[in-house]
């Protein structure tokens, strides 16, 4: 498509920063903002203008959809009317042209959550990332309840890869989870990621800063003990192929199957016994018959009820959105870590169960309310307002925050083109090559991790050297900067066009100049000045922040 | 264009660069921010700097079975104590390291309270426990942030953490934290791959993009501490790195075969290896992994047949041949994971979570070797002198590093905090 970038800078003139205003918002966006502008009154707080209409579609797009909007898709939104924020989500969520990115990136951001960036990368691993992906990307496609989805995966039967007889990508979250110490990790990981319940350190002793007890983190082991994940091989190798996930008759410690209890240890030697019981000390059978009592499917159907899962949902969505929950970390709601807004949390807890745990409700409440609406100005009018150095958020400012790596990916294969072409499979594969260069494993039998993908120099290197950034750059004919040259008339249109394209403004007077300094450095070849602004931009803070 | 040789990095040496970019300022209407970190002198570093090498053991390692064995009680397992060069026994699987222990000491009788891994690790890697409201900065953080300024020279990045992820730089800011490079030294992406005078023009017009953005986001006020300005000096640190000749220290296959194969060929010898390059080098931080300790399951064959030998190569190695160098009396090295491991054998013959009794090993830049500091009782669950913890164990390092433990921080919201958490020096080991 040939653009008139005139046109455009016209309609980007034009736009104001309402759009949040509309008479058609929910309900619940107006509790949101009622409970957050209370607590700036309290603190004397005033909190940072609105941002402007073109960098507000380019958060939106980040958070809704992981990747920045193209200059086209920029354009749309700008020429739109006046709900131009409440139509621009509208599209992200329900347009058929967007459909599969949408599905693709909360794919991606929940298969980080429920198997780590890791997870079945290893050869030995029992987990299919693929059938985890695929699971997730029809959830999300599908809209699926979040509690019926938080259901699926905790009690899921199958096989972990798509193709396999019996496939069921649900079990991949729990499938490498359950054979080592007794299923230890599916009990600290269903608790934390769903229920917000920390418990791994009550695994071995009481914890002094922990209500949960030795006693308590048991008991909601004995749930996963009927579990086991099985290996089946490629025929004729001993190549794992899959897994599967199954739930078999337990005869429990003590050798009677009708009554399967387990035994863990106290520190002193003491041997205690536990049976399934939930968090709010519901017992279900004791029986390891599964035709008697499917341990998982109870522990499914107490966690539907349990109001921990209302508030987790609630707290991950909005730290998604927000940069932070109203908890930190994220996943601990236990006693002893209060929230920094609690009614807000609580109420939306009760408008997430009132409204069928529907995904994309809460994703509108979250993305129309005012705190999202707001600038990344920190100034001395907010100044208190800094949760990085360790105050409770008050989402008085948008808190500026690096993209994550599958989102620069994204970013620039859309905008630039620059990715392996081929099918969806050969595309994943390669994307998952370039996000597996940032994954460093702690070497705990946890599998816990962290990325280097985290503003230190590694990051900085790819970015200044790395491949992707050589083929984002690429003078090849029918690349991102000769399209930019054919869809443009001169040097000036095309330099505004990268600006656009990668951070949703014209180019500054200052940085026009810089580009015809480089135009004559590059003795008047065009190309390179294209590539070496566009270079600059990709490199820039302002490029790699959410803002 | 030239790619292999560090020395003069991909065709370009590091005075014609900052002359580069001093002519590229010319473009950009403002004086460039980057020019400083490049402008400064690539002279040869001063020998003899202070430097503290952390061997950093995931998982929690068995410290009942390495270095304060129970021969015969019921929680003993079945290694033998073999003597040592000190004044003390340890495992005979690290028959090496027990030629060494004349440089190095135990602490018998560490307490701490954390025994979940990510705890655990921030507390033995902090001083602090893991707090919601504030980031603490780790000791590699502290320490390269406090040894950086005797050095001015020094172009590559002051903390280097080798073959793993570890604790951050908290609230002093992305500037400080670890380079994070793998074993074998090899950099990813070091190459630029286009000419020097191109570069210094690209970086001035990044330069004034990165500029505008910390104004606006900050509405003119100073910028200090934001993410946008973080992002400014960690691009000026690898301009820095990508045209320094010291770069060469990573270059661990320049080592002699014999060198390379006393460290051991493994990742962890060869980390060792490159962890005494960089101190050579002048990197006043340096951090070495070695994973694999969460033994819940089989684990004396495990120590036995795996890990020990691997430990006990390289860290023989090291001190070794910092000790030939004269390097060890400037070099403190600390040998630590995030806790022990349960003097009770478990069903599995593996031993669980352990913090209230274990050690670490420490030694070089002024800390005395050949002795065991501290007790444990006969089956090794209780300690039966003075405890000792994270901080007085860090307090006694920064002490032989000559970082004064006076030195206060504060962090933006106001709080102080004092290097090594307030610990108390362990004066056996500096006697």
């Amino acid at each position: 498509m040939r653009l008139s970038i005139a046109t455009l800078l016209c309609a980007l003139a034009t736009c104001g920063v309402a759009g949040a205003a509309s008479p058609t918002l929910a309900p619940q966006v107006a509790e949101i903002n009622a409970m957050i502008e209370q607590q700036w009154r309290d603190y004397e707080i005033k909190p940072a203008p609105d941002v402007a209409d073109p960098q507000w579609c380019r958060r939106v797009f980040l958070d809704v959809i992981g990747r920045i909007p193209s200059v086209a898709e920029l354009k749309e939104f700008s020429e739109d009317g006046s709900d131009r924020r409440q139509r621009l989500l509208e599209r992200l969520l329900e347009d058929d042209r967007y459909a599969e990115e949408y599905a693709g990136h909360w794919a991606t951001v929940w298969s980080n959550i429920l198997i780590g960036r890791s997870g079945g990368t290893d050869r030995r691993s029992l987990t299919s990332r693929d059938g985890m992906m695929k699971y997730l990307r029809d959830s999300f496609a599908a809209n699926k309840p979040y509690d019926r989805m938080v259901f699926e995966l905790v009690t899921a039967e199958g096989a972990t890869k798509p193709g396999a007889t019996g496939f069921n990508g649900a079990t991949n979250f729990l499938a490498d989870k359950v054979n080592e110490e007794s299923g230890v990790l599916a009990t600290s990981s269903t608790s934390r990621i769903f229920l917000g319940l920390q418990v791994q350190c009550t695994q071995c002793h009481n914890h002094p800063f922990n209500q949960w007890k030795q006693q308590r983190f048991w008991d909601f082991n004995a749930f996963f003990r009927q579990t086991r994940s099985l290996r089946r091989f490629v025929a004729g190798t001993d190549d794992i192929d899959h897994a599967e996930l199954v739930n078999e008759d337990f005869a429990g410690q003590g050798g009677d199957p009708s009554d399967a209890l387990i035994f863990y240890e106290l520190r002193n030697g003491l041997v205690k016994t536990a049976y399934p019981v939930f968090i709010d000390d519901t017992a279900i059978g004791t029986s390891g018959f599964v035709s008697e009592s499917n341990r998982r499917l109870e522990l499914g159907k107490l966690m539907l009820a349990s109001p921990y899962l209302d508030k987790m949902m609630v707290n991950r969505f909005w730290s998604h959105f927000l940069g932070y929950g109203f908890t930190k970390p994220v996943d601990d709601l236990g006693p002893h870590n209060a929230p920094s807004h609690p009614d807000l949390l609580e109420y939306l807890a009760k408008e997430v169960r009132g409204n069928s745990h529907d995904v994309k409700q809460l994703i509108r409440w979250i993305v129309l309310s005012r705190p999202y609406q707001l600038s990344a100005r920190h100034t001395s009018a907010n100044e208190v307002d800094d949760p990085m150095v360790g105050e409770a958020p008050k989402f008085s400012h948008f808190y500026l925050r690096q993209m994550t790596a599958e989102q620069l990916y994204q970013s620039l294969v859309t905008s630039s083109g620059a990715t392996a072409t081929g099918s969806y499979e050969r595309q994943e594969q390669e994307r998952r090559r370039w996000l597996q260069q940032f994954v460093v494993a702690f070497g705990t039998d946890e599998g816990d991790e962290a990325t280097t993908f985290n503003g230190s120099i590694p990051q900085a290197l790819m970015l200044f050297n790395g491949e992707l950034t050589r083929q984002a750059i690429s003078d090849e004919d029918g690349g991102f900067i000769k399209r930019v040259i054919a869809e443009n008339r001169n040097p000036r249109d095309r330099v505004n066009q990268l600006f656009l394209a990668g951070l949703c403004r014209r180019a500054s007077r200052d940085e026009l100049s810089i580009a015809s300094k480089l135009l004559a450095a590059r003795e008047g070849k065009e190309v390179e000045m294209l590539q070496d602004m566009w270079w600059a931009i990709i490199n820039s803070n302002e490029f790699i922040m959410q803002h | 264009m030239n790619l292999s040789s560090f020395s003069t990095p991909f065709g370009m040496t590091r005075r014609h660069f900052a002359q580069h970019l001093a002519g590229s300022a010319a473009m950009a209407s403002t004086s460039l921010s980057f020019g400083a970190a490049i402008a400064a002198s690539a002279d040869e570093l001063r020998k003899n700097h202070k430097s503290a090498i952390l061997l950093w053991m995931g998982g929690g390692p068995s410290t009942i079975d390495l270095w304060d064995l129970k021969p015969g009680a019921p929680t003993g397992g079945p290694f033998r104590p073999i003597s040592t060069t000190g004044d003390m026994q340890i495992s005979e699987h690290l028959p090496m390291v027990a030629e060494q222990m004349k440089h190095l000491s135990i602490v018998r009788s560490m307490s701490t309270r954390e025994a979940d891994h990510n705890r655990g690790r921030y507390y033995m890697q902090t001083g602090y426990v893991p707090n919601a409201n504030i980031e603490h900065p780790g000791y590699g953080s502290v320490i390269a942030h406090e040894l950086f300024d005797q050095r001015p020279d020094l172009q590559i990045p002051p903390f280097v953490h080798i073959g793993g992820g570890g604790t951050g730089p908290g609230f002093l800011g992305m500037a400080w934290a670890p380079f994070a490079v793998s074993s074998n030294g090899q950099i990813r992406d070091l190459a630029m791959k286009i000419d020097d005078r191109r570069l210094a023009q690209r970086v001035a017009a990044l330069d004034l993009i990165e500029g505008g953005f910390i104004k606006q986001t900050r509405g003119g006020e100073a910028a200090a501490g934001s993410p946008a300005s973080e992002h400014q000096k960690v691009l000026a640190k690898t301009l820095a790195l990508m045209t320094s000749d010291q770069m060469e220290a990573f270059k661990v296959d320049k080592e002699p075969k014999e060198v390379k194969e006393r460290y051991g060929e493994r990742g962890f010898g060869q980390g060792c290896l490159l962890a005494r390059r960089l101190v050579e080098a002048g990197v006043p931080f340096v951090e070495v992994d070695l994973g694999g300790w969460d033994n819940h399951n089989d684990i004396f064959n495990t120590l036995s047949d795996r890990k020990l030998p691997e430990l006990d190569r390289a860290m023989s190695a090291l001190v070794e041949d910092l000790a030939q160098r004269e390097l060890l009396k400037d070099t403190a090295i600390i040998w630590m994971g995030e806790f022990g491991r349960t003097p009770r054998i478990n069903q599995t013959s593996g031993r669980d979570h352990w913090a209230r009794s274990w050690s670490v090993v420490v030694g070089g830049a002024g800390i005395r070797g050949g002795l065991a500091v501290g007790q444990t009782n006969s089956d090794g669950t209780e300690v039966e002198s003075e405890p000792y913890s994270s901080e007085d164990l860090m307090a006694t390092v920064c002490k032989g590093l000559g970082i004064s433990l006076d030195k206060t921080y504060t962090s933006k919201n106001g709080r102080p905090m004092k290097i090594a958490g307030g610990g108390k020096v362990i004066q056996e080991l500096l006697a």
